[in-house]
């Protein structure tokens, strides 16, 4: 792989570059999933190509092949250099590149159980009887359990002189219960929506989920929905769950700082970012307590961002971007970096394959654990506590949001007192997190993959991690999503 | 693509033969695409790649499993198999699995254009500065793309289906932004000469121009005028429910409504792979042929979209709108076709004493699967309608609205167009003129 790497640099240096980068990708993946008490997707997939990415004329080039023949790679590099020449026809200024070190590395997450050790009929039996206890309950309509393994070699080459060896193993697992009753649909999953909990780990992420001892909760809170009270309308304070808090925080912070949002360069598809230049270090983005990282190193925990470098050479780094409440970082890539005058990328770029171009994306972006004790943050006379996203939208520019999750609780002195159905909430970003006043300690902390966010033209579809502990928010706009 | 399908299937089922396994289909897909990207009245991304995919399904005494790769030389292909056939065997025999399809008669629809096939980076790069200029010259930024790519997708087994599709496909899209306002617009063909950037500029800009300053209303319901990409990617969510696996399975809205009137008489919808700005095969994932299906019959759900397996359990005929097997979620209508009326997005807004014109949504999500609510914000172009001309441009919106209810309160049609968006796939969908759309937030821009 590093021949290769190598092979196609030295084809577009040779042409004369200012700058080129190149990543040979190997991927390996295992997809299974039953429903319903029998196999659903049952898959394994390899895949391996070449990306090269070039600066040259002022532009980027970028081109990316499967044809790993000496042929294919020239091919590549060739047509790398003629689409950086094209983009002059629309050239404003130079792309200039925040500086980087040279870096030689070879690094390996790690993985105590290597999940394609385990045969594919042992990861159905696991399934299997997840389902069983699933459906032991007569008004589940629908089950479903899955499981997901991926392990990705990258070796990336830089005209730097950088030679960095990555492997990364992904696993994910979880299931859910359907009920459809009288017109009216309800679902349970675990441990999380779409497709459970994903993090850097090998197969001891799914003996360490406890996936059967929680089915029948999970079935009788599913059919139990049919028989809740609605979710009340009004300003109530708020208690959310930690894995419906990281989806709130990849939504309303996590893609604000992309720095590439910021400037522009997402405006027809992803949409731009209220946190406009100017609000950096002034803005009051949370209440004091509030306290979130971007931070891709091994320290922070094995999530769908952690890494040893990004996709451009740049060190796994932590990066504060709200302090005490303040906001206070961006995340960024070399570029961007230049352009607001940083003297170095905080190492955010990342593609998802060899066939696509390195991107500014989360990595894990975190809101750090608090100082209460979970009692302490149910502490509440009357509040609504919410579990499990199920719904989650908020408009381009990241201010106004609205999410839905699987199941609430109406809690009076600090006691659950009843289940409430289709609960909501919604919100302006900066009001919300100026809200909140508790956040759980590091006992109750977990570290959440997000293995879906999708961003890009042509899109693609990034792990992105987010740790978080149960919180609570004051008087926040409940139940809008089913009002009049 | 058709030779080399049937090189490499030889291949598989060759592999196939040595391991002891007669029935077996082969999944060979091919893509080139090119994307040019620009913001800030430059190009910024300008991006190229090629690959080649193949899935191999054995079907082995009742079980079956996918294993795929891109990697197509002699070892590699036999590998695949092996390891398709590995894992095969240890899955459980599953009494409803269809066998391999059988051959069948496919209706050609050609829809690979050579030109577009072999647009350069230059192309692509000069149609850009020209649409940047545009609306650089309106005193506004520009940002979106240009994309030209050519697809193939063969599926060939051991019973003689040798499905083969090509065809290649163009999009442009372009936001304009002033300081306050943006405006967009998008289109697709799968011949990159009927595209028009200049016009897609000037439409972006105008857009752009007339939402300058906006003004905010207070939310509530209104009567919207919905640009055609703004009713695709609304009533485009509703599709995978037309399916008759997500009715078995308890997670479709359309349970216990099939042959109910649920929209108003205005609304009817075909899926038809066959129409003229359609684009796909004209067979499924299983090698089926697609049939055409009138989904909706002025406000009556007629037909279901069904996979061969959901056919046989219903003791149908299969429709050709299944997935490739194993998968969990069967079928689902996708060439879709929502007959239009005879009006105009100009009549409509005559027509209109007080609403909001809606350029396009964004960010929709499913808030409740069987009232079938969704939420989302509307973006780039809302516009106030007053005494029937547009008036002010207005901050954006969030939605909370049942397609239900909406298409029961479907006033005026368009005549329908290819329309693309960005939240569902591209469909061909009129303009809507709706009665009390339900707009329960308003933002800050």
């Amino acid at each position: 792989m590093k021949d290769l790497a190598l092979r196609a640099l030295d084809l577009v240096a040779r042409r004369g570059v200012t700058y080129a980068d190149a990543r040979v990708i190997e991927t390996r993946d295992r997809e299974i999933s039953t429903k319903n008490g029998k196999a659903g997707q049952v898959s394994s997939s390899e895949s391996m190509g070449i990306g090269i990415r070039v600066l040259a004329f002022g532009c980027w080039g970028f081109a990316a092949t499967d044809d790993l023949t000496n042929s294919g790679i020239e091919a590549a590099a060739a047509l790398a250099l003629q689409i950086a020449r094209a983009g002059t026809a629309a050239r404003k200024r130079d792309v200039a590149l925040a500086p980087e070190e040279k870096h030689e590395a070879v690094w390996v997450s790690p993985c105590r159980i290597d999940p394609f050790s385990i045969p594919v009929d042992r990861n159905l039996a696991v399934l299997l009887a997840v389902d069983r206890e699933l459906r032991r309950n007569p008004a589940v309509s629908l089950a479903e359990a899955s499981m997901h393994f991926e392990r990705r070699r990258q070796v990336f080459a830089s005209t730097a002189g950088s030679v960095i060896d990555q492997t990364r193993q992904v696993s994910g697992a979880g299931f859910s219960a359907l009920s459809y009753q009288d017109g009216e649909i309800q679902k349970r999953s675990y441990p999380n929506s779409f497709g459970g909990q994903f993090q850097l780990k090998g197969y001891e992420l799914v003996d360490e989920l406890r996936l059967l001892e929680n089915a029948p909760r999970i079935a009788e809170e599913a059919v139990a929905l049919h028989r809740a009270d609605l979710c009340p309308e009004g300003e109530f304070d708020l208690i959310l769950d930690s894995s419906q808090l990281g989806l709130q925080i990849h939504e309303s912070i996590g893609h604000p700082i992309e720095l590439d949002r910021v400037l522009g360069t997402e405006a027809n598809y992803a949409g731009m970012s209220f946190l406009t230049l100017d609000n950096l270090h002034r803005l009051r983005y949370g209440s004091d307590i509030v306290n979130v990282v971007c931070d891709a190193r091994l320290e922070h925990g094995p999530g769908l961002g952690t890494f040893a470098f990004d996709d451009e050479g740049v060190p796994a780094q932590s990066t504060d971007i709200i302090r005490d409440g303040r906001f206070a970082g961006y995340m960024t890539s070399r570029e961007t970096a230049a352009e607001i005058g940083e003297p170095r990328s905080n190492g955010c770029m990342r593609a998802d394959g060899w066939a696509r171009l390195p991107l500014i994306r989360m990595t894990n972006v975190s809101l750090l654990p608090g100082g209460q004790s979970l009692e302490e943050v149910f502490a509440a006379d009357h509040a609504i506590y919410m579990e499990t996203n199920r719904s989650w939208s908020i408009d381009d520019k990241r201010f106004n949001f609205q999410f839905g999750c699987e199941i609430g609780w109406e809690i009076r002195n600090g006691k659950r007192v009843r289940m409430l159905k289709n609960p909501s909430y919604s919100g302006i970003t900066t009001e919300f997190w100026n809200a909140c006043e508790a956040i759980a300690g590091p006992e109750h902390w977990t570290l959440w993959g997000v293995p879906n966010c999708g961003k890009g033209q042509p899109e693609q579809v990034m792990g992105t991690g987010h740790g978080a502990s149960p919180s609570r928010f004051r008087k926040i706009k409940v139940g809008g999503a089913y009002a009049g | 693509m058709r030779d080399n399908a049937h090189r490499i299937f030889e291949q598989v089922a060759d592999a196939a033969r040595a391991s002891g396994v007669t029935e077996v289909e082969a999944i060979i897909s091919t893509e080139h695409q090119a994307l040019t990207r620009f913001a800030n009245n430059t190009i910024h991304q300008n991006v190229a790649e090629r690959g080649t995919h193949l899935s191999v399904r054995p079907v082995i005494g009742g079980r079956t499993a996918r294993a795929s790769t891109n990697r197509l030389d002699a070892d590699s292909i036999r590998e695949v198999v092996e390891q398709a056939i590995a894992i095969t065997r240890l899955t459980e025999p599953d009494p409803e699995l269809p066998p391999l399809a059988s051959p069948a008669e496919y209706r050609d629809v050609e829809r690979r254009f050579e030109a577009t096939a072999r647009a350069t980076p230059e192309e692509r790069a000069l149609a850009v500065a020209e649409a940047i200029g545009v609306v650089e010259g309106a005193g506004q930024t520009a940002a979106g793309i240009y994309s030209t790519e050519e697809s193939g997708f063969a599926l060939l087994n051991s019973r003689g289906v040798a499905a083969v599709h090509q065809e290649t496909m163009a999009r442009f899209s372009i936001t304009a932004m002033g300081s306050d306002s943006s405006g967009w617009a998008k289109a697709s063909a799968c011949c990159h000469g009927d595209l028009d950037p200049v016009q897609l500029a000037l439409a972006a800009s105008r857009k752009a121009a007339v939402s300058r300053a906006p003004r905010e209303l207070p939310p509530g319901r209104y009567t919207v005028v919905l640009e055609p990409a703004a009713v695709l990617d609304l009533v485009g969510q509703m599709f995978a429910d037309f399916s008759a696996t997500a009715i078995r399975d308890g997670r479709s809205f359309l349970n216990d409504r099939i042959g109910r009137k649920i929209f108003g008489d205005n609304i009817t919808i075909y899926d038809d792979v066959w129409h003229h700005a359609q684009a796909g095969p004209a067979f499924d994932g299983e090698g089926v042929p697609r049939k055409r299906l009138i989904l909706v019959e002025r406000g009556v759900v007629r037909d279901i979209a069904s996979c061969r397996q959901a056919a046989v359990l219903a003791g149908t005929e299969p429709t050709g709108h299944g997935f490739p097997l194993p998968n969990e979620i069967g079928e689902a209508p996708v060439n879709i076709v929502i007959a239009g009326g005879d009006s105009s997005v100009d009549a409509m807004v005559r027509s209109t004493d007080r609403g909001i014109l809606v350029t396009r949504l964004w960010y929709i999500r499913e808030v409740d699967p069987y009232a079938k609510i969704f939420t989302g914000m509307t973006r780039d172009g809302t516009f106030l309608i007053e005494g029937g001309r547009v008036t002010a441009g207005l901050r954006n919106f969030r939605f909370n609205q049942s397609l239900i209810e909406m298409l029961s309160s479907v006033e005026a049609l368009s005549a329908p167009v290819r329309a693309s968006g960005e939240e569902t796939f591209d469909m061909v969908a009129p303009a809507m003129k709706v009665a009390g759309f339900h707009f329960t937030e308003v933002t800050r821009f």
